[in-house]
C-alpha cells in the first residue's frame, strides 16, 4: 500500500493516478496542511455547537429524568415502609383484640356452664323429688292395695273354709270358728 | 485491482464558506460528518423523552449520561463534574463519529491529526488556565512531586515538565493513530478479497475466505476501538482536569 501511494508523483503512476481522483497532489490526507483551516474551523463550530446543545438542553433534560425517576424511587420506597408500618401496627391491634377476645370468650364461656351446671342441678333435684313422692305415693297406694286384697283373701278363705267343711260333713259351721281357724292357718 | 487504502481519508470541499487570510475556508466532507455526529448525539439526548419507565432511545441517553458522569467522580471527584459537559461533549462527538466512520463509505472525523489536536489542545488549554486560575502559583506544584531528594529534583522536574507539555501530542496522537491504522487495516484486508477474485478467477473467490473472515474479525475489533478510544481519551481528560482541581496529589 506504501509503494502504491507513494509513487503518485513518479512517472509510472500512470496506472492509479485515477484512484487519486482530483485530489489535492495525492499528498497523505491526514498531513496536507492545506485542509486544516478548514477542519479547524468545523470543528469550532460544530464543537461549539455540540457543547452548547448539551450543556443547555441534553444534560439538564437527562440528568432531569434520572433525578425524577430517583426521586419518585425514593418516595415510593418511604411510603411502601410507612405503609408497611401501618400494617404491622394494625397486625398487632388485631392480634391484641383477638386475644382479649378470646379471653372474655372464655369468660363468658366459663359462666354460662356455670348458670346452665347450676340450673340443670337444680331441674335434676327438683325432678328427683317429684319423683320420690310420687315413688313414695305409689309405695302407699301398693301397701293399701295389699292391705285390702290380703282381707279378701282373708274373707275368700273363710268362706272357702266353710262351704269345703260343709260339702264334707253337711253341718254349717260357725262363722266365727271358721275365721278363728282361718286365722290362726294364715299366720302359721 | 487497486488497493488504496488512503483514499478514504480525503478531504473533499463541498462548498466554500470564506477565506481566512490566504486559507479558503470550505464546508468539507469531514465537516458533513462532524454535523452527522452532532445531530445523532442531539437526537439521542434530545428526542428520547423522559419516561418514568425508559424505553430503548432513552435507556441508551441515560446510560451514556451514568457512564460519563460515573467516569468523572471516580477520576475526579465530585469537583470534576464542572467539567461534565465538556467531557461528556468529547466522550459523545468521538463515539458516534468513530462509529459512524466505521459504516463502509464513510468518513472517519477522528482519523485526522489536526481534528485530535484540536480536541487535544482544547483539553490542554482548559487543564492549565483552569489549574492557574483556581490554584494560582501552586499549580505549578504538579510538577514539584512529593518526597524526592534534593538532587534529584531538578532532573524530575524537567521531566515532569517535559510529560505535561507532551500530553497534548500523545492525547492526540493515540486517537488518530488508532482510527487511522485500523481503517487502513480494514481496508487493506477486504480490498485483498476483491484483488484475489478478480485476479485469480474462481480459485481466488475460494481463497478469499481467509481475508474476509480477518476483515470481519478486524471490524469487530474497531467498534470495539472505536468505542475504546473515545473513553481513553474522556478518561485521560478526565486524569488531566484532576491535576488542575487538585494540584496537591
Amino acid at each position: 500500500m506504501a509503494e502504491s501511494h507513494g509513487g503518485a508523483k513518479g512517472p509510472a503512476a500512470g496506472a492509479h493516478t485515477e484512484a487519486d481522483g482530483g485530489h489535492h497532489g495525492g499528498g497523505f490526507p491526514p498531513f496536507e496542511s492545506s485542509t486544516f483551516a478548514s477542519q479547524l474551523v468545523s470543528l469550532a463550530i460544530f464543537f461549539v455547537l455540540l457543547y452548547v446543545i448539551v450543556s443547555k438542553l441534553a444534560l439538564p433534560k437527562v440528568g432531569g429524568a434520572i433525578e425524577a425517576r430517583q426521586n419518585k424511587i425514593e418516595g415510593d420506597l418511604t411510603e411502601a415502609q410507612t405503609l408497611k408500618d401501618q400494617s404491622e401496627a394494625a397486625l398487632k391491634a388485631y392480634e391484641g383484640e383477638l386475644a382479649s377476645a378470646r379471653t372474655r370468650a372464655q369468660a363468658i364461656g366459663n359462666e354460662s356452664r356455670d348458670k346452665a351446671n347450676a340450673q340443670a342441678e337444680a331441674e335434676r333435684k327438683a325432678l328427683e323429688e317429684q319423683l320420690a313422692a310420687k315413688l313414695a305415693e305409689a309405695e302407699k297406694t301398693i301397701a293399701s292395695t295389699r292391705t285390702t286384697a290380703m282381707s279378701n283373701v282373708r274373707g275368700i278363705a273363710a268362706d272357702a273354709a266353710g262351704q269345703i267343711v260343709q260339702q264334707l260333713t253337711g253341718v254349717v259351721p260357725d262363722v266365727a270358728s271358721v275365721n278363728a281357724a282361718v286365722d290362726a292357718s294364715l299366720k302359721g | 485491482m487497486k488497493i488504496d487504502p488512503i483514499h478514504q481519508f480525503n478531504i473533499e470541499p463541498l462548498f466554500t464558506l470564506g477565506h481566512i487570510g490566504n486559507h479558503t475556508i470550505a464546508f468539507t466532507n469531514s465537516s458533513l460528518y462532524m454535523l452527522v455526529a452532532v445531530a445523532i448525539i442531539s437526537i439521542l439526548m434530545l428526542a428520547s423523552g423522559t419516561q418514568l419507565v425508559p424505553g430503548r432511545l432513552q435507556s441508551v441517553a441515560e446510560i451514556s449520561y451514568e457512564f460519563v458522569a460515573s467516569t468523572i467522580r471516580s477520576t475526579a471527584g465530585a469537583e470534576g463534574m464542572k467539567f461534565f459537559p465538556l467531557i461528556f461533549s468529547l466522550f459523545m462527538f468521538i463515539c458516534v463519529s468513530n462509529l459512524v466512520g466505521i459504516i463502509p463509505y464513510t468518513f472517519t472525523v477522528s482519523s485526522h491529526l489536526i481534528v485530535t489536536v484540536g480536541l487535544a489542545l482544547l483539553v490542554f488549554f482548559t487543564v492549565l488556565i483552569y489549574g492557574v486560575a483556581k490554584n494560582g502559583l501552586k499549580f505549578f506544584s504538579i510538577f514539584v512531586p512529593h518526597g524526592v531528594p534534593g538532587y534529584i529534583l531538578p532532573l524530575v522536574m524537567f521531566i515532569e515538565i517535559l510529560s505535561f507539555f507532551l500530553r497534548p501530542v500523545s492525547h492526540s496522537i493515540r486517537l488518530f493513530a488508532n482510527m487511522l491504522a485500523g481503517h487502513i487495516a480494514l481496508k487493506v484486508f477486504a480490498g485483498f478479497v476483491a484483488m484475489l477474485g478478480f485476479s485469480l478467477g474462481a480459485i481466488g473467490w475460494v481463497g478469499g475466505v481467509l481475508p474476509l473472515a480477518l476483515t470481519i474479525a478486524l471490524y469487530a475489533l474497531e467498534i470495539l476501538v472505536a468505542f475504546l478510544q473515545a473513553y481513553v481519551f474522556a478518561i485521560l481528560t478526565c486524569i488531566y482536569l484532576n491535576d488542575a482541581i487538585h494540584p496537591g496529589h
